[in-house]
């Protein structure tokens, strides 16, 4: 599970350089994440634009990454492909996160947000 | 006269373990190619039995049981894309079908559930789901309306 992060002014940008966050991949991913963004203090924006398939367990590594930066960080998520977008809807978690379809639009949202 | 099916039956089979239900998904997603599935259709099969297979190895084998098989059957008629599948792990809690309601997403987000929408996802997205004990084996049927009336 190959995650890079990038630092922009008011956020850490993690891309997923993967296709699939499911059963095999789900705690790799869990420890990934909380390893790129150790030690930062601004929200997280995680784009998951390579991402084509998730399932139930890759859903919750996501859920367990929000309750790991909250409260001070937020995790904004971004670049959703038709299969990750249809897991959010019918779960209805798309009502938990903040979800950007297009990259651009999550970094633009969080680069007006007041620090 | 009858028309030629457009898909003939398959089977499959694989090990019990994370690493192959990649592999029994891949495999299952290339037996339906010739049905030419559209990206959302493809999603639909492909997370219904991510689901189904993901529940088998974590509880009907277990994490630790790699020598379990699962095997899966394929076939597709009029009304949708049908599947069997088998396992010879330990029989469902009372022998019954997950109720698979929607998780509670009310209250503190510290609380928001990390598991548990498998047998949601399944029931919610797929058809005629049935599971029965047959001896030692456990045995889940179910049908997805996808692909509809090109068949038989």
């Amino acid at each position: 599970m190959e995650l890079t992060s990038e630092k922009e002014p008011k956020m850490l940008i993690v891309t997923v350089q993967e296709a699939r966050i499911d059963a095999a991949s789900a705690l790799q991913f869990k420890d990934e994440i909380r390893r790129v963004t150790e030690g930062g203090v601004d929200p997280v924006l995680l784009d998951l634009h390579h991402v084509e398939f998730i399932d139930s367990s890759g859903l919750g590594a996501i859920v367990a990454a929000m309750k790991h930066l909250a409260p001070e960080r937020q995790l904004v998520l971004a670049g959703f492909t038709p299969t990750v977008e249809k897991v959010f809807k019918l779960t209805r978690m798309d009502t938990v996160f903040s979800i950007f379809s297009r990259v651009e639009d999550g970094i633009a949202a969080l680069q007006r947000k007041e620090a | 006269m009858a028309l030629t099916p457009v898909l003939a039956p398959f089977d499959i089979q694989v090990d019990s373990s994370e690493i192959a239900v990649r592999d029994a998904l891949a495999q299952v997603l290339i037996g339906l190619g010739p049905l030419d599935l559209d990206i959302e259709e493809a999603g639909t099969v492909e997370l219904v039995l991510a689901e189904a297979l993901n529940n088998i190895v974590e509880h009907a084998y277990g994490p630790d049981d790699h020598t379990g098989t699962i095997k899966i059957g394929c076939y597709h008629q009029s009304n949708g894309i049908h599947l069997r599948i088998e396992d010879d792990g330990v029989m469902m809690p009372e022998g019954k079908l997950p109720l698979g309601r929607p998780q509670d997403l009310e209250g503190d987000m510290m609380d928001l559930p990390e598991g548990g929408f498998g047998w949601f996802l399944i029931q919610d997205l797929a058809k005629d789901v049935c599971y029965e004990r047959v001896g030692d084996s456990n045995r889940l049927d179910l049908r997805l309306a996808i692909a509809l009336g090109d068949a038989d």
